[in-house]
């Protein structure tokens, strides 16, 4: 794993990993966004066989995360979950409990349609709507954000699965999922590697990062 | 058995007399060998009595079988299963032989049965099946997805497969295969059961002429193991082409699609003519024609019509019965009217830019003048310069009878997929059964023990997983039967038999009612309501999309876009390509015909700015211009050999530094851009072409370049990887919705031996990267003389691919980071 990039947001300190997460230093917290678990499971179940090795790889991923940054607290920004329950959960129930002293917090996104019993049982604390931390807030669409609200604050957000595009001389072209930050705003790229991308427009103001192959390029 | 003293004969003949009619020899030598109990092939062009050759044959065996009282026999079972590939010609064929049934007195019945039969008519035939059922590919495919289908085939006598040279090469023609091979076999059983041998089934292919008829008959008949007959309609049809050109070739344009300038030169041919169809290449310029013949000749309204696959098929069907009716003057169509019924009134036939074939070509005039004796006239209208090279290359392929060949596809385990899946819907199957089955088909004779394994693997454990955490489920095992007992994966697969296009489809509606036709969700997408649209020759307001159908209203805008579909372009064949660069030796040196006189001042450019390629030489151009330096090869050899020998050269050049390229390609040559110079020269050229180590070098480009997962896009409908949504189920199904693009990514990075992965780099291996042809064409430049030229502006034979040509792959032999870091400082510079 290559190292994250620091970025400064209202005196915060925030780290954005190649493995498409940030890491909030002063909050010790993990922020991520569209895992979409239980998404390989959902179409194998259906009769689509989709290798589950994508999922595997996913869970791993964010194990090699916590074990680098040892978070206190993980904040998924929205689709932690893809779909109805399958036996994908489980597995994510078996390594839940492996971090008992970990705080886990949603931001319920469209997806998250499980029962709160559920959410409960597997030790996670859901939030509807906007879920704020000083003046940082969380929220799963970036859509929804409050104007009002974020004046003084900033906002994550996920759903969207930014990427970018960069041209060059000879009708060259190259494209990356990426994190796309605002002057108010961030949006997540989708965590899981069973996603993907849309590129979205850019202001001059916006600060883009790429991710290219287990790289963050600031572009 | 001689087929004259027959009873049937008899009856036949006497019908055909009264009505002042003659059998053809072909027909009657292929009544000969229905009767007597033969398989084969009937090469006959449309309009020549090609479905009589095979209808009249079950009709004379049927009364042979019956001669007392063959008119009174009902109730037979299914006697004549007809397999054509378009729903609109069912209609027609079935009419014609309803005719006949009646005039003869008989008590057969006709049933069809596409997407477009109701269920209460489907229950109907299942309960009492039709004499003769005229059938797509698709559906007897959901034939054998009802349970005890092999009843319905147990009286079954002909198997019929109208326009084999359509199917074959296709998927629709691996269909075809897999499903002759399992009535055949299932016929086969049930017979013996009965010990009777009389039942025994033939297949009998109908095919336009083309250039590997032999193979074509031997890939239908592969599952019945016999040799077959090939009996060939000798009709001469004489030719006309007449090219139309501008008052002033100087002034046209080198490339693009500017033909629409010639617009006013079409009115008096379809004036001075009965009935004119007017063939266009792809569908959103049929639209722009449609538009501008109305607006050149307003007089025209009414009497011109616009028939393509994407407009409803209630308005199409409308354009054919009018065709017929001598109700419309001019018809603009793509290749939807390519295939199928005559149509009597047309007298003219237009082709509007180049036909890419010669069979092609040939179809398409034969369109007018049908009887036997009579010309055929077809005019020529280039939609850029350059193209009147090709209608003089066109003459000379006519003159020689070049015509192309279909190549049969091969292992297609997309296809064989969704086939074991209908099986284990229906009956299911047992494995080392089927596999001899399957074995026996021309498109599976090479699947290896261990590849059917993997192919049952697939579907009943469905590749990598997580052993205690998966929950996979698709086909189950039961006592050795392969079955699948999930009753909604069985709807979603019947739903599914059939979605052999790609790009989901949605259905446009008006919001007063009534459909016009389909459009791809890629284009519509784009838009936002209150734009206008043009589809079917109608400027449509887009209202709203919602659930798979998008809602519109007419509008009187001036300005409208004019969709795109994907696909539909077609690639020059290797027969004209050789022909074409034939043509070549004649500019500025024998340009006695009109076309190549017409060309005099652009060859002149030419030479000046560059050189003319003679057949005996290979033309390398270098310019360099604001977007980068552009290297441009012109092996004329169409636009899919491009694609391949341009990967090839990209990645050699790549070996000597790292660069990288965008290639664009078109039927006459291939460009590599780059933003760096192209270390060519005269030094190295001979190598960068060489066949030596081509192998190894198709396969390391083909996984560079981007062919591949356009491949996959198909492979993942067909294999049901992709669903397009059912009705009823659609919120449902929404977290079962991935693309293809994202399949392919996960499958390539997680799951590289997946069968149908593998698939997707084969095809692109066989056809795309199709070996033998590019070694024929390598071997061909090896022998030929290479000149380089450095043109100091962009020279009329380069222009039409830099500008115009399709733009597919890109190469890079760069490391990311430092092609980001170039693209960044490049961006400062500006």
């Amino acid at each position: 794993m290559t190292t994250p990039i620091q970025h400064i947001i209202h005196n915060n300190h925030f780290w954005l990993s190649p493995q498409r997460c940030i890491y909030w230093e002063e909050e010790h917290s993990l922020i991520l966004s569209d895992l979409h678990f239980g998404k390989t499971g959902h179409f194998r179940k259906h009769g689509i066989a989709v290798p589950q090795e994508v999922f595997k790889e996913d869970l791993q991923r964010l194990i090699e995360q916590i074990a680098y940054f040892k978070p206190q607290k993980i904040i998924a920004v929205g689709d932690l979950f893809h779909s109805k329950e399958n036996k994908e959960m489980d597995l994510f129930v078996k390594w839940r409990n492996d971090f008992p002293g970990i705080d886990f917090m949603l931001v319920k996104g469209n997806h998250d349609i499980l029962t709160i019993e559920w959410y409960a049982a597997a030790g996670i604390q859901v939030k509807e709507g906007i879920f704020t931390i000083n003046d940082f807030h969380f929220v799963h669409d970036p859509a929804e954000t409050d104007g009002e609200i974020i004046k003084n604050g900033f906002c994550f957000s996920g759903h969207i699965h930014p990427g970018v595009h960069i041209s060059g001389l000879g009708k060259q072209g190259l494209s990356f999922p990426c994190f796309h930050f605002t002057k108010t705003q961030a949006i997540l790229p989708a965590f899981s590697k069973f996603s993907g991308y849309v590129i979205l427009p850019r202001k001059k103001t916006d600060n883009v990062f790429a991710i290219v192959e287990e790289k963050i390029i600031k572009l | 058995m001689r087929l004259q003293t027959t009873k049937g004969y008899r009856v036949i003949e006497q019908w055909l007399t009264a009505k002042a009619f003659e059998p053809f020899a072909f027909q009657t030598e292929a009544w000969q060998h229905i009767i007597n109990g033969e398989s084969g092939l009937v090469n006959a062009p449309t309009g020549c009595g090609k479905t009589f050759s095979v209808f009249l044959g079950a009709v004379i065996q049927f009364i042979n079988e019956y001669p007392k009282d063959y008119t009174q026999q009902k109730n037979n079972g299914l006697q004549l299963l007809w397999i054509t590939p378009l729903r609109a010609l069912a209609k027609d064929i079935g009419r014609a032989m309803e005719e006949v049934i009646t005039e003869l007195g008989m008590q057969w019945s006709v049933g069809i049965r596409n997407g477009d039969t109701n269920t209460a008519e489907r229950q109907k035939q299942k309960r009492n099946m039709p004499e003769v059922l005229i059938i797509t590919p698709e559906s007897l495919h959901l034939v054998l997805a009802q349970k005890n289908y092999p009843e319905l085939f147990s009286h079954l006598k002909i198997i019929a497969i109208d326009e084999w040279h359509e199917l074959m090469g296709s998927k629709r023609g691996v269909q075809v295969e897999l499903a002759l091979s399992r009535i055949v076999n299932c016929c086969s059983i049930q017979n013996s059961k009965v010990k009777s041998k009389k039942n025994k089934v033939v297949v009998w292919g109908i095919s336009a002429t083309i250039g590997n008829l032999e193979e074509a008959k031997d890939v239908l008949l592969a599952s019945l193991q016999t040799e077959g007959i090939i009996i060939k309609a000798k009709l001469d049809k004489n030719i006309v082409v007449e090219s139309i050109l501008p008052d002033e070739i100087e002034k046209y344009p080198w490339a693009g699609h500017l033909g629409i300038k010639l617009a006013d030169k079409l009115i008096p041919i379809i004036e001075n003519s009965k009935t004119t169809l007017i063939f266009i290449n792809t569908r959103g310029m049929s639209e722009t024609w449609y538009q501008t013949l109305l607006t050149v000749a307003p007089q025209l309204a009414g009497a011109i019509a616009l028939h393509h696959g994407s407009i409803e098929q209630e308005l199409r069907l409308w354009v054919e019965d009018a065709l017929h009716t001598e109700k419309l003057k001019a018809v603009v169509c793509t290749s939807s009217l390519d295939l199928g019924v005559d149509f009597r009134p047309v007298d003219t036939v237009i082709q509007v830019g180049s036909p890419k074939g010669i069979a092609r070509f040939l179809q398409r005039a034969g369109r007018s003048g049908h009887r036997p004796g009579e010309t055929s006239k077809i005019y020529f209208l280039p939609t850029h310069s350059l193209e009147l090279l090709e209608v003089a290359a066109l003459k000379t392929a006519i003159k020689e009878m070049a015509i192309e060949s279909k190549e049969p596809m091969l292992l297609c385990f997309d296809v064989l997929l969704q086939f074991l899946c209908t099986l284990a819907i229906s009956d299911g199957f047992e494995a080392n059964e089927l596999f001899r089955e399957i074995k026996s088909t021309y498109c599976f004779a090479d699947i290896t023990e261990t590849e059917w394994q993997e192919v049952l693997q697939h579907l009943t454990i469905g590749g990598k997983a997580l052993q205690q955490y998966d929950e996979y489920k698709k086909v189950e095992i039961e006592n050795g039967v392969y079955r699948i007992t999930n009753r909604r994966i069985a709807m979603r697969h019947r739903m599914h038999i059939g979605t052999i296009v790609s790009d989901a489809m949605l259905k446009v509606k008006l919001m007063s009612g009534g459909f016009i036709g389909v459009i791809e969700e890629w284009f519509i997408s784009r838009l936002e309501p209150g734009e206008v649209f043009t589809l079917a020759g109608r400027n449509l307001e887009l209202v709203a999309i919602k659930d798979m159908t998008v809602m519109v209203r007419k509008s009187s805008a001036k300005k409208s876009i004019v969709p795109s579909w994907m696909g539909g372009r077609m690639s020059l064949t290797a027969n004209l390509g050789r022909i074409l660069r034939e043509t070549f030796n004649k500019a500025l040196v024998d340009e006695d015909e009109i076309e190549l006189k017409s060309l005099h001042g652009l060859f002149e450019l030419q030479q000046t700015l560059s050189h003319i390629p003679r057949d005996n030489e290979l033309l390398i151009e270098q310019v360099e211009d604001k977007n980068g330096f552009h290297l441009v090869v012109y092996p004329f050899e169409g636009r899919q050999v491009h694609e391949a020998m341009s990967a090839i050269l990209a990645y050699r050049i790549g070996q000597i530094m790292p660069i990288t390229f965008s290639i664009s390609m078109n039927d006459y040559g291939f460009e590599l851009l780059s933003d760096q110079t192209v270390p060519v020269d005269d030094s190295n050229v001979r190598e960068l072409f060489t066949d030596k180590d081509l192998l190894l070098d198709i396969q390391k480009s083909v996984n560079n370049t981007e062919m591949a997962k356009r491949k996959f896009r198909d492979i993942a409908v067909i294999g049901g990887l992709i669903f397009q949504g059912m009705p009823g189920e659609k919120k449902k199904a929404r977290h079962l919705q991935s693309s293809a693009s994202l399949l392919f990514k996960v499958f390539d990075e997680y799951d590289p031996n997946n069968l149908l992965l593998k698939q997707a780099y084969n095809e692109v291996l066989v056809q795309q990267m199709d070996e033998v042809r590019l070694r024929h064409a390598l071997n061909r430049i090896s022998n030929s003389k290479i000149i380089l030229t450095f043109p100091e502006q962009i020279t009329p034979l380069s222009f039409p691919i830099i500008v115009d040509g399709l733009n597919r792959n890109n190469y890079s032999s760069e490391k990311l980071e430092d092609r980001i870091k170039k693209m960044q400082a490049q961006l400062e510079k500006l």
